[in-house]
């Protein structure tokens, strides 16, 4: 007997998808001065609209605009009241939760029930729990009545566009910083809709503007004598010419970067769950997710039945259209990303290591990859090394808990990690030692406004999230 | 795991039987969770709905196990059973006490519908083992093609998983070829790795179906105890190629529960799962729920409750 899931589309137009998007400054939808570009169902390669972009003069208008706002208005507002202004966001983002995540999924290729059920609702709560720190400040630990540093200036990644928008905005303004945020090239729109929300919400002009643009745009921004801190999420390279730009203007930076995510199965672990974990890990949002659990580290008495297991278990997931309700992985961002996906995966296999691949079904037309799995990877090969940002997987083994260690922490990255073991003295060891910002015990890929989130060495610094996330966008 | 060799050894004697047991992986209960709620999420429609709805139906165990039963309601259940509605066809079994066995069968009158008996001092398994292989023997003779026994979940909890072990195999020794479903009462199990165990135990011990509770307790079937006796039956093929079944059974009232399940046997168990010879529901109100949900696929509109017979 065969069972085939009829399809259970999304209906598109609950994204009202507007033939085109303008940038948002000071408080107004205006043309950028910029050349137009245009958006791309990465599923179905059609344009979804033209968005204008921020152009010579654009920018530095953005940034004085928020310098008003924060001098005038914002800067100077009790946190009660900047308090009520976010409490407001968050609930208009819960509220067209369904048409944010269609235009999400629409906009970035991922599967509407991770739109759905993750990116926006984490948006909200990330809202939802600012707001409860604006008039707290005092007693976040970073001493008396602490004071915003001025105008933020915040460039986010296509990967989870309007959650990072949340991410980075919502800690901004419940500290009484403005913001000018320059969302990714390939996936504009849920930011300019969120700009939307912010207009319904009657925050004062220049609180929040949007300009998009591509990675020049980025640059003006950051090197923008009017900033006062830079707040980065993406790749490390260009993480790392930020850092040099910024060096000595005494702008306060964070950096968000890139990842090489060991997630390690010992083999006294809960295999079935661990195998869950893994594929969540690396397979959630295509794998692009900078603290995606891309290698996986196999202790060796096991690595044989775990791995039919972990093969048994990625044939059965569902690539395809990102609206239906039962996709499990939808599609690869943009062509450049399925490229450089490419590429790697013919790297993989020069350098020896063992393909296998989903044998699911792939749409004709849109970028799809198949859920792959590298086994017999060793450190050396690239695909071990090098940040993906697809569905690939890099399976190593190890033998004990030491080997365990030093092969997670051979690596410049360092913002996340996994480890599954039915053992606490063994997780409390491991969490100990393996250099990452966040590790996940049991689990992985969980996300929580109330907990800091960041990395080490090429991963970046400072955090989002949770107390210690204040810190970057307070004067302190 | 290697084969139906080792599995032999491993029942050899008390003491690997516990270090087997006490061997498995660990299940984590929030992973495990979360997994059963993911695939909650399946969005079921239009054909591959009525195909769910029509699977379910022919894969119910029709019950009633009640202190009040007579066997005017167990002619009623059987009438309901053999037609659930004009055109419909029948459900798997009618799942009812030993002594209604022989109602039932009268009742069934030859159409192709098991009878299903609860046996072994069902539900609390508190007798002699005397008094239970009595109690499966009346059930058989009386006509009973399937047995649901309970296990002695008192001699599981203190680790007499020897005479777990024992109890089953003598019952299913009793039982020949009627086929033996194996209740572990995971409501009273109440961990995670206790399910998994008891599963194994009753997979090692010849039950033909391991199956979730008696529906006296609860909680009766969840969808992460379905979820994690799937992957029992479905490691047990692995190992010995040979296919057991599941039965959850207890607390699944609705259409949506039941597809619910059945997303969680094609995905976690596979394809070979969907059928009622290795997947039942033991339930009562839930055949009329799936006759309405029917209903309402075909003629694009809900109709009621009065619509279905209620027996």
């Amino acid at each position: 007997m065969t069972w085939e899931y009829a399809p259970a589309p999304e209906s598109r137009a609950i994204a009202n998808l507007k033939p085109s998007y303008r940038m948002f400054v000071d408080g107004e939808f205006v043309e950028g001065a910029g050349e137009p570009l245009k958006s791309v169902n990465p599923a179905t390669e059609e344009v979804l609209a033209e968005v204008s972009t921020a152009g010579a003069g654009d920018v530095d208008r953005a940034v004085k605009a928020a310098r008003r706002a924060h001098d005038k208005t914002w800067g100077r507002m009790p946190g009660t009241e900047r308090a009520k202004y976010i409490f407001r966001i968050a609930r208009m983002v819960a509220e067209r939760a369904r048409e944010l995540a269609v235009l999400e999924s629409l906009d970035n290729g991922k599967p509407i029930k991770e739109s759905r059920d993750t990116d926006v609702p984490t948006a909200a709560a990330h809202f939802f729990y600012h707001a409860g720190w604006a008039d707290k400040l005092d007693y976040a630990g970073l001493g008396p009545d602490p004071k915003p540093l001025g105008v933020a200036g915040q460039v986010i990644p296509w990967n989870f566009p309007l959650m990072m928008a949340a991410w980075k905005i919502a800690p901004a303004l419940a500290c009484g910083n403005t913001v000018v945020l320059k969302p990714a090239e390939t996936t504009p729109l849920s930011a300019l809709v969120l700009a939307e929300i912010i207009q319904q919400a009657e925050l004062p002009p220049g609180v929040v503007n949007i300009v998009p643009g591509a990675g020049d745009v980025g640059a003006e921004l950051v090197n923008h004598p009017g900033v006062n801190k830079v707040a980065f999420t993406g790749s490390t390279e260009v993480g790392k010419v930020i850092q040099s730009a910024l060096a000595g203007t005494g702008k306060k930076l964070t950096l968000e970067l890139g990842g090489k995510a060991a997630n390690i199965v010992f083999d006294d672990a809960p295999l079935d769950q661990a195998v869950e974990g893994i594929v969540n890990g690396i397979f959630f949002n295509q794998g692009h997710v900078c603290c995606a659990g891309s290698r996986l580290l196999l202790q060796e008495s096991i690595a044989e039945e775990f791995l039919a297991k972990l093969h048994a278990r990625v044939s059965t997931l569902r690539v395809g259209d990102p609206l239906d309700k039962n996709t499990d992985v939808g599609a690869i961002n943009s062509r450049d990303q399925l490229t450089k996906i490419q590429d790697l995966v013919a790297s993989g296999e020069q350098e020896g290591a063992e393909r296998w691949s989903s044998p699911c079904p792939l749409p004709d037309k849109g970028f799809f990859f198949a859920p792959t799995v590298f086994a017999g990877v060793t450190q050396s090969m690239r695909i071990a090394r090098e940040e993906i940002f697809g569905p690939v997987l890099s399976v190593l083994t190890f033998r004990t808990p030491d080997e365990a260690l030093a092969k997670a922490n051979n690596t410049p990255y360092g913002l996340s990690a996994g480890v599954w073991t039915e053992k606490g003295s063994r997780i409390l060891w491991m969490a100990d030692r393996l250099r990452a910002g966040v590790v996940w015990a049991n689990t992985f890929n969980r996300f929580d406004p109330t907990a800091p989130f960041g990395g080490y060495q090429e991963s970046g610094f400072g955090r989002e999230g949770g107390r210690a996330g204040l810190e970057a966008y307070l004067d302190v | 795991m290697g084969g139906t060799t080792e599995l032999t050894d491993v029942t050899r004697d008390e003491a690997s039987l516990r270090r087997f047991l006490h061997g498995l992986p660990g299940v984590d209960a929030v992973g495990i969770e979360q997994r059963s709620a993911g695939l909650a999420t399946r969005s079921i429609k239009k054909a591959s709905k009525l195909w769910a709805i029509d699977t379910a139906i022919s894969m119910v165990d029709l019950t009633t196990l009640e202190g009040a039963d007579t066997p005017g309601k167990v002619r009623t259940l059987c009438a309901k059973a053999r037609q659930p509605e004009p055109g419909i066809p029948p459900v798997a079994a009618v799942c009812v006490y030993p002594d209604m066995v022989a109602t039932a069968k009268a009742a069934l009158g030859g159409a192709p519908v098991n009878i299903a008996s609860v046996a072994t001092a069902f539900p609390s398994g508190r007798s002699s083992m005397k008094v239970k292989l009595t109690d499966t023997e009346f059930a058989i003779e009386a006509g009973a093609t399937e047995v649901d026994m309970v296990i002695d979940r008192g001699a599981f909890l203190s680790g007499r998983y020897g005479q777990v072990f024992d109890e089953i195999r003598t019952i299913k020794a009793a039982c020949g070829d009627v086929h033996l479903k194996v209740i572990l009462e995971t409501g009273e199990l109440a961990t995670y790795d206790n399910v998994r165990r008891a599963s194994w135990l009753a997979l090692l011990a010849g039950g033909d179906f391991i199956k979730t509770s008696t529906g006296k307790v609860s909680p009766a079937a969840t969808l992460p105890v379905t979820n994690l006796m799937l992957q029992a039956v479905r490691d047990w093929h692995e190992v010995t190629g040979e296919h057991r079944g599941v039965k959850p059974a207890g607390g699944i009232r609705t259409t949506k529960d039941a597809i619910r399940h059945l997303v969680a046997v094609h995905e976690v168990a596979g394809e070979a799962w969907l059928t009622p010879d290795l997947f039942r529901f033991g339930a009562s109100s839930l055949l009329n729920d799936l006759l309405m949900q029917r209903r309402t696929q075909l003629d694009g509109h809900y109709s009621g409750p009065d619509y279905v017979s209620v027996d």
